[in-house]
Parts: C-alpha cells; structure tokens; sequence
C-alpha cells in the first residue's frame, strides 16, 4: 500500500518536473553537448569541411601566453566589476530594504529593474553618447566647472568597467534586498538594546546574515561579466580585448568554432574552480 | 537599577493617539504589568521607555536621568522581544555575551558573566548551541539572559510568553518571577493575558485606547475595578445597572442591590451563589439558567436575567443539585458587590 503510493508519488513528482527537464535537454543540455563536440574537432563539420577528432584546440591555449593573459585580464574585470557593484549596490539594497517604506520603495524598485528592460545594446550606446569626447559627460562638466576640461572616457577600461556596472549592479541589489528583507526588524532593536552602534550591527548582524545573498549577487554578476563581450568591444575600442571578446572572434569572425568552444570551455573549467574554492565560505554563510 | 517614571506621555500615529497622556511610575525593584487590548498602547509605552518611539511630548525617567533624547543603545536597559529576537548567526554563549562584547568587556571576564547569565535561567551546559537547535522555552530563557547579563537599569518584556503553548507558558511564568525577584531587577512588561498580569506582576496598569485607566497591586485592581471597562477586563464581571435610591441600587425587575450607591454594579461569577429556593440573602434576583458548563472541579452557569447573559463560576459539587434548564436564585454577599464609577 505504501509502496504503491511511494510509486504515485513519484510519478506524479515526474510528470510535474518533466517541462523542467524538457526545458533543460532543449535548452542547456543539447547546445553543450553539440559544443564539447565541436571543441574536440580539427574544423567546423559544415558543409564538405574535412574534420577529425583531435586535442589541438585545448593545446593551443597553453602554446602560447596570450589566451592566459586574456584570461587573466578577464578575471581581473571580473573582479572589479563585482567589487563595485557590490560596494554601490548593498547600500542601495539596503536603504530599499531597511530605511525606505511604503510606496516610494515601489516607486525606487522600479528604477533599479528599468536596466533590466532596455535592450543591451541600446545601454551600452547610450554610454558612448555620455562618456566620448564632447559627449554629454564633457559637455555637462564643461557647464558647471569654471575651467576647461576635458573628459573622454571613451574606449577604456573605465568605460567598460562603468558600462558592466550599470549592467549587472541590478542583480547583487536584488539578492542583497531579499537577504536584508529577511531580517526581522527586531534584531536590530534587540542589538540596539544591548547598546550596539550602528557599526556593530552592521558588522556583527546585518552583514554575517546577508552575506548568502551578497555572495549569490557577486556570483551572478562575476561569471558573466569573465565572459563578457559586448562592453569591451564597443566601450573598450581598441584596448577592449578581453578573453570574451577573443571567444566571439572565433565563432563570428575567423570562423573557428571548435577553437572558440574549447576556449569557452576552460573559461567554465577555470569559473567552476573558482566558485568550487569559495564554496565553503559560501556554506558556512548560509548556516 | 532604579525606578522608571513617565510623565504626561502623548505619541500621535497621524489622527490616532496611540499615548493620551499617560503619567506612571514603575517602582525600583518591582514587577509591573501593562494590561490592555489590543490598539490599547501598551506595547507604545513599552517602546517609549525603551527608546524605539520618539514621544510627541512628555518625560522618560529612567532611575532619576531624563532620557527622551537618550537614543536606545545608551540607555542601559535589558529587552526581550515577543520573537526573542536572538541572532541567528551567534551561538547561545555569543548571543548572551553581545552586550557585554559591545561594552569590551575583557574576555575572561565576559565568559564568566555569560555563564553566570546562563546558569541562572538553568541553560549553562547550551552555550555552544546555535538558537534554531533550542526549543521555544530555552529561547525564551537566553532571552531573558541576554537582556539581564548588562545588569541593565531596567527590564523590559514585550510579550514574553505569548509564543510558548500553554503548559510552558505556565512554566516560564514562575521561572520569570523567580529570575526577577534573584536579581531585584525593576521589570515593565507587557501583556494581553489577564492572568499572567495577575499572576506575576506586583502592580499592574490597564490601558484603553492610549489612556492609563487604573493601576494599582493586582488585588486592589481586581477588588475595587472602580469603572466597568477594568472590571470586565480583569477577569470576568457580571454587570448591573438601575437606579439608586435610599436602601441601594433598584434594578429593572424590582429587585434592590442593598447598600449601592451607584447606578453600575459589578458581581464576579466566582461570588455568586444560585439556589432553587429563594434565599435569605440582602442581594438576590431571580433569572432563568440557560446553560451549565462542566469544568472538571469548576462549573460555569451561564444565565438570562432581564435579557442579559450572566455568568456564575462555582464548585461543581455545588452545582450538581441544578436542573439543566430554568427558573433559579442568585445571591452574594453585600461585601461582593462593587460599586462602579458611571
């Protein structure tokens, strides 16, 4: 009898879960599998290219320095892109979350969202209008200040690195809100009560319970920004060549995918090591 | 330590006062309940003394030292929430020892009065736990601990037991007298429970729509309600009305209340008695028994007199001799009955 119902209930745990693998398979699971593929082979498999199975494209990043250096580049923009968003967007989250009530939080919510609704591409212009030479930026500073300046950010890493801030800053909001929204209220006034400073309780309480949703933001913001292409290219100009951007080149202009994927490959391999080192820190948070 | 005073305290919540003027004092050493429905204010003047709400007007005094500008954290005193509010992320001992690792206290130190702290609310061999391992009684406990260890100029307790089911409630109530009567600490807190202000507190103020309606010993209270609202709030009354005249208080039927002269009196179910025959008694009136309730070694009669529902709490031995329905005397003693103001 209750095995029979221990069988329904997995049936039924299938059935419900079965769009959700569906979903994966379709989504996830095939273009992976086509692209490890792809990175084992010597051409594209199109049309009457010769090809065969070989190891070539993996060696081919540890030939020379110049995909680790990229790399590397990538991961250090990760890393600032990451650190700022979180430095401007905790104190957002948190004012949303702790100071701010009632409608003027909708109203501010709405605002950090809006980025989410305009189209990349659309952003990342609108940031050339502003940072380039006698773009806005320039001509407002030119406005206020009383001596001449000169303001080009336009194809530097500063341009590129405010362009994937404003990008990404959305999601560590998000994921700090939630955290800080879970925070009864009381435990701060018991803190208070106790005679702790503003200090203490940011630093014993509010960020201690909040770090599993800040490192959640980091995360979402600091895998995609290693892999990022867009901003570089079109912010970074000239000197917008980032481990990326490299990848891009190989599938939309040289052409060759199996050295792209295999690139996009150690880039996951290097990003799962990564996330596996600080995973303790990321368990004993949730705790 | 010291006793705590309020003065002429008014807080305004746009057109609602949640503080009307509300002056009390709260003696060094005491145990005092504030009493109220809910929207009564309590919980206001709770976190008026505490530092949370800001009053429109009116003085704190907290052992002698006006404190209105006195932001919380300075304020010395000890507080347990309704939730406990222990922090998640601290292990029992931890927990316990904020206040003090706030004030720097040197760490052997700190150890030694968190384990005191502990052992006095008998949690001693807990500290390494985390709060999510404890039952709602041990958190209750650490609580407590946590708020006592700073040995605060006063307690304050917002609800304390009001998360505890009601054989543990029972439990903590006695543990709470004891805990406060070792340490003398002066306690405010507050209540929705009648019985637990009854039973742990020395003195206790009933609050009505931001206005303090009486304080006073429980007893004294509970004996002389002076005003129907109280003697309907703190524990149960029959209620009365007529007209007085030279001999007491004549009632709709004709019926006289000897020796009353208000035109409200008051009758607690538990000093009433009901008889078949008509007895000898100055205060009696005859009403019909609608209901008998059986509650183990008390009885509850519910009756109609004059339209209005009435209620007798006695022995059950006493009451088996009844008939489930119909005609019956009720009388008390002239001592029992309480004269209320309009």
């Amino acid at each position: 009898m209750s095995s029979l119902s221990a069988r329904q209930d997995r049936i039924r745990a299938f059935t419900l879960l079965s769009p959700a693998y569906l979903w994966l398979t379709v989504a996830v699971f095939l273009p992976l599998s086509a692209m490890v593929f792809f990175s084992f082979l010597s051409d594209v498999p199109f049309g009457d290219r010769e090809w065969h199975g070989t190891l070539e494209n993996y060696q081919e990043f540890f030939q020379t320095s110049t995909y680790a250096t990229l790399l590397w580049k990538s991961l250090k923009l990760g890393l600032m892109v990451t650190g700022i968003s979180v430095l401007i967007g905790f104190p957002c989250a948190y004012v949303l979350a702790k100071v701010i009530k009632g409608r003027s939080r909708e109203a501010l919510f709405l605002l950090v969202i809006l980025p989410f609704w305009s189209n990349s591409l659309v952003r990342i212009f609108s940031w050339a209008i502003v940072l380039r030479g006698n773009g806005v930026l320039d001509f407002a500073a030119n406005a206020v200040l009383p001596w001449d300046v000169r303001i080009n950010l336009m194809f530097s890493p500063t341009a590129i690195v405010i362009g994937l801030v404003h990008s990404y800053l959305p999601y560590v909001i998000l994921t700090s809100y939630l955290a800080l929204q879970a925070i009864d209220d009381s435990l701060i006034e018991a803190a208070r009560s106790l005679g702790a400073k503003r200090r203490t309780i940011l630093t014993r309480l509010i960020l201690p319970l909040a770090a599993p949703g800040i490192l959640a933001g980091a995360v979402l913001i600091f895998v995609p920004v290693v892999g990022s292409f867009m901003e570089p290219r079109l912010l970074g100009g000239r000197r917008g060549t980032y481990y990326g951007t490299v990848i891009e080149d190989q599938f939309v202009a040289v052409f060759n995918w199996p050295l792209g994927a295999a690139l996009s490959f150690i880039l996951l391999a290097v990003v799962l090591v990564i996330l596996g080192a600080f995973s303790p820190i990321l368990r004993r948070a949730r705790t | 330590m010291g006793e705590v005073r309020v003065e002429h305290l008014v807080k305004t919540y746009g057109p609602a006062r949640a503080l009307d003027d509300v002056s009390l004092t709260f003696p060094d050493g005491g145990f005092f309940g504030l009493l109220g429905p809910s929207g009564s204010g309590k919980t206001t003047l709770l976190r008026a003394i505490a530092g949370f709400v800001a009053p429109d007007t009116g003085r704190v005094i907290i052992g002698g030292d006006p404190v209105e500008n006195v932001p919380v954290e300075k304020r010395e005193i000890g507080m347990v929430f309704q939730n406990y509010a222990l922090f998640p992320n601290m292990t029992v001992a931890e927990n316990v020892g904020f206040g003090l690792e706030v004030r720097k206290v040197p760490g052997a130190d700190r150890a030694r009065r968190v384990a005191e702290a502990l052992e006095l609310v008998q949690l001693g061999h807990l500290g390494a736990r985390k709060p999510h391992q404890l039952s709602g009684g041990q958190r209750q406990r650490v609580a407590m601990a946590r708020a006592i260890v700073t040995q605060p100029r006063v307690l304050l307790l917002d609800e304390p037991l009001s998360a505890l089911d009601k054989a543990l409630r029972v439990d903590m109530q006695i543990e709470l007298k004891r805990i406060q009567r070792e340490i003398g600490i002066t306690t405010i807190f507050v209540t929705h429970d009648q019985e637990e202000a009854l039973t742990l507190s020395d003195r206790i103020g009933i609050l009505k729509d931001g206005r303090l309606v009486r304080h006073g010993p429980p007893r004294a209270v509970y004996d002389d309600p002076q005003d129907a609202f109280t003697a309907r709030f703190l524990g149960e009354a029959n209620l009365f009305s007529g007209t007085p005249e030279a001999g007491g208080l004549r009632l709709a039927d004709g019926a006289l209340i000897a020796g009353c002269t208000s035109s409200t009196a008051a009758v607690r179910p538990e000093n009433i008695a009901i008889t078949l025959q008509e007895p000898e008694a100055p205060n009696r009136l005859q009403a019909n028994l609608v209901q008998q309730v059986f509650g183990g070694a008390m009885g509850t009669c519910i009756l109609d007199w004059q339209g209005e529902s009435l209620k007798v709490i006695g022995r059950d031995q006493d009451m088996q001799g009844l008939p489930e329905q119909g005609p019956v005397w009720l009388s008390w003693d002239s001592a029992k009955t309480i004269a209320l103001n309009g």
